[in-house]
């Protein structure tokens, strides 16, 4: 899944989609899944990274991973292509 | 290089919660690197905020309303213009834009400039002659009727022309949604008792309100467009805060509408994105619109390019802007001696 190019993210993790107006705020976590999205990290390498860095196993983190690439999709916050 | 010093005129000085687009035109001219403007506020109303605000308005003259016919309005301009000698006039309002075509070739006599859209331009983008508009140009637009009585609104969704939900809307402003027959005969008396007939159907599109304000030059070039996508709305559905977008689409649509238009003067479109990304032109304002102060903050002096286009001056394209650029309107109490009150109640002039 590919993340649009066009979204500004800041360190703070506010998103501001410049083709709607619209700007969310993520956790900590979620700004950095979407950063490693935005280096085109596959999902295993997300998972791989995820479980490393917090108390997680590998299933569980999955489960929340596709719940917040739905939201993703849903926000149309990734390539109209995906 | 000095300044050139212009004595300007302009209405739409009521910025109240509806705001006119005076004040931020006003706003935007006074920004301006190249003219140095006394500004004559042309007022409707005592109570009309703009008179007041002496850091943007020189001196204000009330003139009579359009309605009250084309005479006493031409006359008053001149006894304003043998005092002022006013260079270019900006007039604010839809209800007044026509009275001023009009009035163009005598203001032109009398030295006064404007920069309006043709008689057949502004006559032509009217809501209830959207469809017609849509199918001329090659525009997408709702389908809209107009009618002069609730039956005919009746008639409509008995043919199965409309259904509910459905947008019932003053010729000039003002829009409600009827959700249903009753809201509709509500809907219809309430605006035609505002702003007269014909009252405009207009097909409902889901999707999300956009809106440009562009300035064309007419011949068909875009000397600006900056989109905008309202943040928060009043219960009149006035933008009280607002964010410019980077939408090519919505830039192409401008420019095709100015070119297939050759749109003169100042204008808002008002579109819907509907979730499948496609834009609906629902309503052209033939006027630059209250907002027009954030393409001003975006890089994009619209109101000073109105200006020099009315005064005949060359204006080069503007082929950027600001992305994410927010305004946020707020109210504020001026305070004011009763003597400045006194003064336009009575003379008419402040």
């Amino acid at each position: 899944m590919k993340i649009k190019k066009s979204l500004a993210i800041s360190e703070t993790g506010f998103v501001f989609d410049p083709s709607t107006g619209d700007s969310y705020t993520l956790n900590p976590i979620g700004l950095e899944i979407i950063q490693l999205l935005r280096e085109g990290k596959s999902r295993e390498d997300i998972t791989k990274a995820m479980t490393r860095t917090f108390d997680v196993d590998s299933l569980t983190f999955e489960r929340y991973y596709f719940d917040f690439l739905g939201m993703l999709k849903q926000m149309q916050l990734v390539e109209s292509d995906e | 290089m000095s300044k050139q010093k212009l004595t300007i005129a302009i209405s739409g000085l009521n910025n109240v919660d509806s705001p006119g687009p005076g004040i931020p035109v006003i706003r935007g001219i006074r920004e301006s690197v190249d003219i140095d403007p006394r500004i004559i506020g042309l007022a409707y109303e005592n109570l009309e905020p703009g008179p007041y605000m002496r850091e943007f308005v020189d001196k204000t003259y009330k003139v009579p309303y359009p309605s009250e016919g084309v005479d006493p309005l031409i006359e008053r301009i001149r006894y304003i213009h043998e005092r002022e000698q006013i260079d270019v006039l900006i007039p604010n309002f839809d209800s007044e834009i026509f009275v001023f075509i009009k009035l163009a070739d005598k203001l032109g006599e009398m030295g006064i400039h404007t920069f309006l859209p043709t008689l057949s331009q502004f006559e032509e983008r009217h809501k209830s002659n959207l469809p017609q508009y849509g199918e001329k140009h090659d525009i997408t637009v709702p389908d809209s009727r107009p009618v002069t009585s609730f039956e005919d609104i009746e008639d409509l969704v008995r043919k199965g022309t409309f259904s509910w939900p459905l947008l019932v809307k003053g010729k000039f402003y003002d829009a409600y949604m009827a959700r249903s027959a009753d809201q509709a005969r509500i809907y219809f008396n309430t605006v035609s008792a505002k702003w007269g007939l014909p009252v405009i159907v207009q097909e409902f599109i889901k999707g999300t309100e956009v809106n440009v304000v562009a300035l064309g030059d007419g011949s068909g070039r875009t000397v600006g467009a900056v989109p905008m996508r309202k943040q928060y709305i009043t219960d009149k559905g006035k933008a009280w805060g607002g964010i410019t977008l980077d939408d090519p689409s919505m830039l192409d649509f401008t420019h095709h509408v100015m070119a297939a238009t050759r749109w003169r003067g100042g204008m808002e479109l008002e579109l819907i994105r509907t979730p499948q990304n496609e834009l609906y032109l629902i309503e052209i304002n033939p006027r630059l619109p209250a907002w027009v102060y954030l393409a001003v903050a975006a890089g994009q002096n619209l109101p000073e390019a109105l200006i020099k286009l009315a005064m005949g001056q060359k204006v080069p394209a503007w082929t950027r802007y600001d992305v994410g650029k927010i305004f946020i309107r707020y109210s504020f109490d001026m305070i004011c001696d009763l003597d400045a009150f006194r003064k336009l109640s009575t003379t008419g002039e402040l």
